[in-house]
């Protein structure tokens, strides 16, 4: 089938079967590999997109359902050159170790941010718990993440 | 007239950014998992549904039969040593017959698009006759040829004993690296006979060599390129898919790509040695160590891998980082039909630590003296003995300090709450605040930094001054660790100049780095460089009579006597270093001697609540102080610190591959547990600084530690929150509740 989605702003068409998981269209068929798999069962949110206003594990999305939709992935998250305050924020907090599950992160992160821009620790903790990091333990992720909510409560 | 001082920015010392921050913030970093090239076929893996099993009969036409099938390949289409292992060969490259754990490659197809692959592997005929599988270590310990290698270690006096005496035995569970990214590669033929390979890997030029070996090709014809890649923590250590892939880019003369989904991966990669450990501690009535006898059974799964240096560390870390001046060991390194089993953070030291660490607070019980106590009266020191090989410990090693740093970081209150998110259960609301206990307890370690036994370890690294900058050449793998980062520090504090490139060089254009493993690249890769550096920067003084570099040229006394330009008039300069440690000795029939080349020692408090209903364990707080050296890199090393920890949590509470007559049970991320955000604890660290006897200004590794006494730690605070005898990681629910 042809699925027609709104990727980043950008209107794109694929010829996919709609069984197809949202995650193998946007990494194998539409030259967006940001969004990785790494378990393919929602379990570690590498795959993570925003889907209308929805945060979800591309990997069980399946792309025939998605026909006309809003998708926001990893490479739609800055603008331009100026990365996304939540790319800034775990930039210069050392939150980048190996970078697989950094996508899915920041995808979250930001996602949490659009809904609650002054998110405690505690908060930050929750809503990034369905993201799995193996490299830093997530601390880093978290002064990053905690600064950037500290600047919003300034604001 | 004012005079402001020279500097330049990102030098040893800072918390300097990584230069693939950005791309893998915005979703333009290249993994190998991303790569694509023209005519690209991509593969598939059969594997056996057996741990031990006969093929009777293996037909592959079915698949090549398919539409979009190029090719399906068998051990028999192995041109060249049909067997491959970085220390003994003795894996066949696909299976030879006989299937030796479950999981293991049959047969690899390359085809046109991944659903096809996936089919046609499907679609191969195989039939077996299912064998017994020796799934016990015991058992394999009483076979034939089953034993990869045992170590005795006998010093000083045997027939020592002492007044306090505690026994134990203890057990980890097989433990899964799990990087996010799981295994994949790309291998692109050259047209000639040879091969372009891209593949996760720590190690290229040992895959390097592998791959030639089983090809039957001459060295130049097969080039290993490091790539980007997902994480590692052991698991790339040993060669996966690199071999099936070189054999199908050959025979299809096409490109062909693979990657692993979650549950290959688990069977695809070598995991952390499960164990079993027998410890007798013996000690005078003040708790000073007299002896300590230890027997230590390691799983090694099917083939041999890394066992043996496994094994090695073992058993030469059996006592940790204490006197002792009597001490037997008996360490075996066992054959099965287990997953194989290999090289994980902590290389066989994480296993023996939580059994001695366990032992110390037995000891300290006994004795009634409290855990730090037990731990500083018996403290190894730089110029003590190890207690096992007796090897006198140069360079730096301060245990006394690094205990006393982590008594100085304050305990965490025990504050009351109603919030499910940090009460045990989680939000699954299951726990009353009032059945919470809360515990604490401590881990001290000591682990070997880069390679031990006489091995010849080396790292290449090439700078070169440019027009442009500096470049720094290497083939070390950057796996996510910082070691580019802390490349591109040290050629610009040697050299002056604060742009750096750093240039990951295949196989053919460098000599090796070693592996990135053991702790061991920055002090190895990070000595390469800054030897070149160094070289490299006298060498343009000596040229040019000046007393400094800096970004525009050489100076003499603060004036400018020769720009890049003229430096590089011929062209850039360079210095190639190949950089190696103190050289190490294989050890005597009664394991004495001088193994290694360096140590480091880190200590863990942990700090616990437990649901003692119903066993469920939130890890609150780990504290910690580690010897590091020197920190090149401030916020590089605590990432390091904090994510090793949390390996080292997981192995206490939650991770562990259920295997069960050798199939592995749970080889997903939906089964195998692995920390979450709401599971990592609070974390602060100390740095110990104590500049060691090599590696690039006093640094040393500091990527293991962190995951080695984390693990004891952690259930020395369950033992004293809930008072019973945990004995074996990780702890489950039903050991704490005692079902």
């Amino acid at each position: 089938m042809i699925v027609t989605l709104k990727i980043n702003g950008e209107e794109r068409s694929v010829s996919a079967a709609g069984w197809e998981s949202l995650l193998n269209v946007l990494h194998d068929d539409l030259g967006l590999p940001g969004s990785k798999a790494a378990c393919e069962q929602g379990e570690c949110g590498s795959c993570s997109v925003i889907l209308g206003d929805t945060l979800v594990c591309s990997c069980l999305v399946m792309v025939g359902s998605c026909e006309g939709a809003d998708v926001t992935t990893v490479e739609g998250i800055a603008d331009g050159d100026d990365l996304h305050p939540v790319q800034q924020a775990m930039y210069e907090s050392a939150g980048v170790q190996c970078g697989f599950c950094t996508p899915g992160f920041v995808v979250a992160a930001k996602h949490l941010f659009d809904h609650n821009p002054t998110p405690s620790a505690i908060d930050i903790t929750e809503a990034l718990s369905g993201n799995i990091c193996r490299c830093t333990g997530y601390g880093a992720i978290l002064r990053g993440l905690v600064s950037l909510a500290d600047d919003g409560e300034r604001e | 007239m004012t005079t402001t001082s020279y500097r330049v920015a990102g030098r040893v010392g800072e918390s300097v950014l990584r230069p693939d921050g950005i791309p893998k913030l915005t979703g333009n970093f290249a993994y190998i998992s991303d790569l694509v090239a023209d005519r690209m076929l991509w593969g598939a893996t059969r594997r056996s549904p057996h741990a031990h099993a006969r093929i009777t009969k293996l037909d592959v036409a079915p698949a090549l039969a398919m539409a979009g099938v190029v090719a399906v390949i068998t051990q028999e289409d192995v041109p060249g040593n049909p067997r491959f292992g970085q220390v003994e060969q003795d894996q066949p490259v696909l299976c030879d017959g006989i299937a030796r754990y479950w999981g293991e490659p049959v047969s690899v197809v390359a085809a046109d698009d991944p659903e096809t692959a996936r089919l046609a592997a499907a679609a191969i005929v195989v039939e077996w006759e299912p064998l017994e599988p020796l799934s016990d270590p015991e058992v394999a310990v009483e076979t034939d040829g089953k034993v990869i290698r045992q170590i005795r270690i006998e010093r000083g006096d045997l027939s020592a004993s002492g007044t306090v005496v505690v026994e134990g035995t203890y057990a980890t569970a097989t433990q899964d690296q799990a990087p996010l990214g799981p295994e994949a590669g790309l291998a692109i033929p050259d047209g000639s006979g040879g091969v372009d390979l891209y593949a996760t890997t720590q190690w290229v030029h040992v895959d390097h060599s592998q791959i030639v070996d089983c090809l039957d090709v001459t060295p130049d014809q097969v080039r290993c390129h490091p790539a980007g890649i997902g994480g590692a923590f052991g698991a790339r250590e040993d060669i996966s898919l690199h071999i099936h892939l070189c054999l199908l880019a050959g025979i299809t003369g096409r490109p062909v790509k693979m990657v692993y989904n979650r549950t290959e991966s688990f069977v695809g990669h070598v995991k952390r040695h499960p164990s079993r450990m027998e410890y007798r501690h013996e000690s005078d009535e003040n708790g000073k160590l007299v002896k300590v006898s230890a027997r230590v059974l390691l799983d090694g799964g099917a083939y041999a891998h890394t066992s043996e240096a496994v094994v090695a560390n073992a058993a030469f870390f059996v006592v940790g980082p204490y006197n002792c001046a009597n001490v037997e060991v008996d360490a075996i390194v066992v054959r099965t039909n287990n997953p194989p089993t290999g090289a994980m953070r902590g290389f066989g030291v994480v296993q023996t630590c939580f059994a001695h660490e366990s032992q110390m607070d037995k000891l300290a019980s006994a004795i009634g003296i409290g855990p730090l106590d037990i731990r500083r009266i018996n403290a190894l020191e730089a110029g003590d003995p190890l207690a096992t090989t007796g090897q006198i410990i140069e360079g730096s090693l301060p245990t006394s300090r690094v205990l006393d740093a982590l008594e100085s970081i304050p305990m965490p209150e025990f504050e009351t709450t109603d919030d499910p998110r940090l009460l045990p259960g989680g939000t699954g609301r299951t726990t009353e605040p009032s059945s919470v206990k809360r515990g604490v307890g401590y881990g001290l370690s000591l682990k070997n930094l880069a390679f031990s036994e006489a091995f010849d370890d080396f790292a290449e690294a090439r700078v070169l001054l440019t027009t442009a900058g500096v470049e720094v050449h290497t083939a070390a793998m950057e796996v996510g660790q910082g070691l580019v980062t802390v490349c591109q520090q040290i050629a610009r504090t040697v050299l002056g100049i604060e742009k750096v490139a750093v240039v990951f060089d295949d196989t053919s254009k460098i000599g090796s780095a070693g592996s990135t493993s053991a702790s061991r690249q920055t002090q190895m890769t990070g000595g390469a460089v800054h030897a070149a550096a160094a070289q490299l920067l006298q060498k343009i003084l000596d040229d040019h009579d000046g007393d400094e570099l800096r970004d525009d040229g050489v100076y003499l006394t603060g004036q400018l006597v020769a720009t890049i330009a003229d430096i590089c008039t011929d062209g850039p300069i360079e210095q190639w270093v190949q950089f190696s440690h103190p050289p190490t000795e294989e050890v005597d029939s009664k394991g004495q001697g001088n193994p290694h080349a360096g140590f480091a020692v880190a200590a863990h408090r942990a700090v616990v609540e437990v649901d003692v209903d119903l066993g469920l364990v939130r890890v609150v707080r780990i504290d910690t102080a580690q010897d590091v050296g020197r920190v090149l890199n401030p916020d590089a090393a605590i990432g390091q610190i904090e994510g090793g920890i949390m390996q080292g949590v997981g192995l206490a509470v939650m991770e562990e591959v259920v295997v069960d007559a050798g199939v592995i049970k749970n080889p997903t991320f939906t089964d195998y547990l692995l920390p979450t955000f709401l599971d990592a604890p609070s974390i602060e660290a100390r740095f110990i600084e104590e500049p060691d006897h090599w590696g690039p200004f006093g640094a040393k590794g500091i990527g293991e530690p962190p995951t080695i006494s984390s693990t004891p730690a952690v259930v020395a605070a369950i033992r004293d929150a809930i008072g019973k005898d945990l004995t074996r990681v990780p702890v489950r629910p039903q050991d704490i509740v005692g079902l």
